[in-house]
């Protein structure tokens, strides 16, 4: 029980840090200085999540981790994110997009979080659904603007939409620990709230102009710790100073 | 984050007085007046055209030092080592990139369009601070950057609070805030990391030995060498020459170099008592010249980075135009929906600042 409370925890947790990671890497290269600042912000926000999330699943698990050994000193295999935030950013359009269907499912997922037994997890969804929240209008504002833009844009967004959507089908995949987890009131499952995701999702893409790309069997496996190729480049900045030398305080 | 060079490669151009500029006895003597109170000049004021042209220079050059500023700092972001320490330094580089707005944005009262500064930026014609061009090789250059790049940023840009024109005053007055908060962070880092391994020590003392002389070369050329006209010192653009104000970081900066245990690199960097200042050495000026001319370490690459950010971002700003002109004939009384898109004339997106920010 434990341990599938820690795990759970680790879930919530590394989507957050892994997004975090990839949005700042943005920083200084957006397409408008106003957009630039946007994605710092919801940077910051999710690093913010991370770390309550990551130093409440360490006192769960009282091994004396902390939120920087759980972020920085976890083998590949134990990161425990949804594999669609660890893809690379490509172009604007398809971190947008990434962003837009990630935080109508953190949208979904924290309104439910709050009144889990848990009640550091329920404090935690409550702060946390109001910064979702925000990146989810901001996000679909662009999607919108995107998709329905230039026909350039139009194409762009369409193709980002594609490659993306595949990567959906693991948000509400569930398994024993999500089921035990929603039984005891701490958690919930996913597939609990995919028709809730689906009509916010089909009504921003239907006024954006966009095709909801049709279901396909891949199935994603991040937040069982089988990751793509990304992730171990990811990981090799993210950990760097910490693997570099070990111990040291910063 | 700031400049140096502000008032040196259009040296020329600068003290020539600006063809065409209306000339009107009347009003120039009002502005005199004003100036000579100590009151602030504002966007509607008619103004001489040559304070409106340096003015325009000094900001919009200003603005992109904060820009490109982002970029040696946001090399470490992804690298940073702790989850506080990632979100500290990615929370300053955005404040960077908000003090580039806001400077934009007092440029723009003066008549020129941000994307006209962006194109001035991206063909060479506009300079932005040389400091930038400098690369960040460890963690340790990001404390270095805060506690002597920002505090040199802080030297300048303080009495830039009490300038003439409103706007940029103001800005000014709301940027030197942070800055001296970045500064606190960055000698935190600093202490925080002498206070660890040797090996961490050595990367500090590393890093102080790249930038101690590139800080002091913030603050542009010896006075002798500079031509700063009473205009400036009139106009509260330049009210403290170069010198004093380098004269005024060395002294300041020192005894925190000490605090912290470090050797600043200079070994003929002393005390003077009698003087109640410090001595310090030579400075290397090919070196700065160098570098302000676009050979140092990383010219090409910031400005490499800007363009293509610029260009890679030509199809979103398109859209976004796009997008809010099919919006406006479908509701052409302005009258539009919730999800309204927010005006676009220069800029596609409004600032909507969540609890990220610091
Ligand atoms: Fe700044
Ligand atoms: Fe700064």
């Amino acid at each position: 029980m434990t341990n599938q409370h820690f795990i759970y925890l680790l879930r919530l947790a590394d989507s957050p840090l892994i997004l975090a990671q990839r949005l700042s890497e943005w920083c200084g290269h957006g397409p408008v200085l106003e957009e630039d600042l946007a994605l710092s912000n919801m940077a910051l926000d999710l690093i913010g999540q991370a770390r309550l999330l990551l130093t409440h699943a360490g006192r769960v698990e009282s091994r004396d981790r902390d939120e920087d050994q759980l972020a920085f000193l976890r083998m590949e295999n134990k990161y425990r994110n949804l594999t669609i935030v660890e893809l690379p950013n490509g172009d604007f359009g398809q971190t947008v997009t990434r962003n837009f269907l990630f935080s109508a499912y953190q949208v979904e997922l924290w309104k439910r979080l709050q009144i889990s037994t848990d009640t550091e997890l329920a404090a935690i969804a409550a702060k946390s659904i109001k910064e979702s929240t925000y990146h989810l209008s901001h996000s679909a504002e662009w999607v919108i603007r995107l998709g329905d833009g230039t026909e350039e844009s139009h194409l762009r967004m369409q193709t980002a939409l594609d490659q993306l959507w595949p990567y959906s089908a693991e948000l509400f995949t569930s398994d024993d620990t999500d089921r035990s987890m929603a039984e005891s009131g701490i958690g919930v499952d996913p597939s609990a709230f995919k028709t809730d995701w689906q009509s916010t999702v089909s009504q921003v893409i239907g006024e954006a102009t966009l095709t909801l790309p049709a279901d396909t069997p891949f199935v994603s496996s991040g937040k069982a710790g089988q990751h793509s190729e990304h992730m171990g480049h990811l990981l090799g900045e993210l950990q760097y100073l910490q693997r570099t030398f070990p111990g040291a305080q910063w | 984050m700031y400049t140096q060079s502000m008032d040196l490669p259009q040296k020329k151009e600068q003290s020539a007085s600006a063809p065409g500029a209306p000339e009107n006895p009347e009003y120039q003597r009002e502005f005199d007046a004003r100036l000579a109170q100590g009151e602030f000049i504002e966007a509607k004021d008619w103004m001489p055209e040559a304070y409106r042209k340096t003015l325009i220079r000094q900001i919009s050059q200003h603005a992109h030092s904060e820009i490109v500023g982002m970029l040696p700092e946001g090399n470490w972001i992804t690298r940073a080592p702790t989850l506080k320490r990632k979100a500290i330094l990615l929370a300053k580089v955005q404040d960077e990139g908000g003090h580039g707005l806001y400077l934009y944005s007092a440029a723009e009262t003066l008549g020129i369009s941000r994307d006209e500064m962006f194109e001035a930026l991206h063909t060479g014609k506009a300079k932005y601070s040389s400091i930038f061009n400098y690369p960040t090789l460890t963690w340790a250059d990001i404390g270095v950057i805060g506690w002597l790049v920002d505090g040199a940023a802080i030297m300048n840009q303080i009495p830039l609070c009490r300038c003439s024109y409103g706007p940029y005053a103001r800005a000014m007055v709301r940027i030197c805030k942070e800055e001296s908060f970045h500064q606190r962070q960055g000698f935190d880092l600093l202490m925080t990391m002498m206070q660890g391994t040797n090996e961490q020590r050595v990367m500090v003392q590393d890093a102080v030995n790249r930038w101690w002389w590139p800080s002091l070369m913030m603050f542009g050329p010896h006075d002798s060498e500079s031509t700063h006209s009473e205009r400036g010192k009139q106009w509260g653009i330049k009210r403290i020459s170069n010198d004093d104000l380098r004269q005024k970081f060395v002294d300041a900066t020192a005894p925190q170099a000490d605090i912290l245990g470090v050797t600043l690199p200079d070994p003929n960097l002393k005390w003077n008592e009698k003087q109640e200042r410090y001595e310090f050495g030579n400075i290397d000026w090919d070196e700065f010249w160098n570098v302000v001319n676009g050979n140092g370490h990383c010219n090409r690459e910031r400005l490499a980075a800007r363009v293509s950010a610029w260009q890679d971002g030509e199809w979103v700003r398109e859209a976004a135009l796009a997008h809010a002109n099919k919006r406006a004939a479908k509701h052409p009384d302005g009258r539009v929906g919730e999800q309204a898109a927010p005006s676009m004339e220069t800029a596609p997106m409004q600032t909507a600042p969540t609890a990220g920010s610091t």
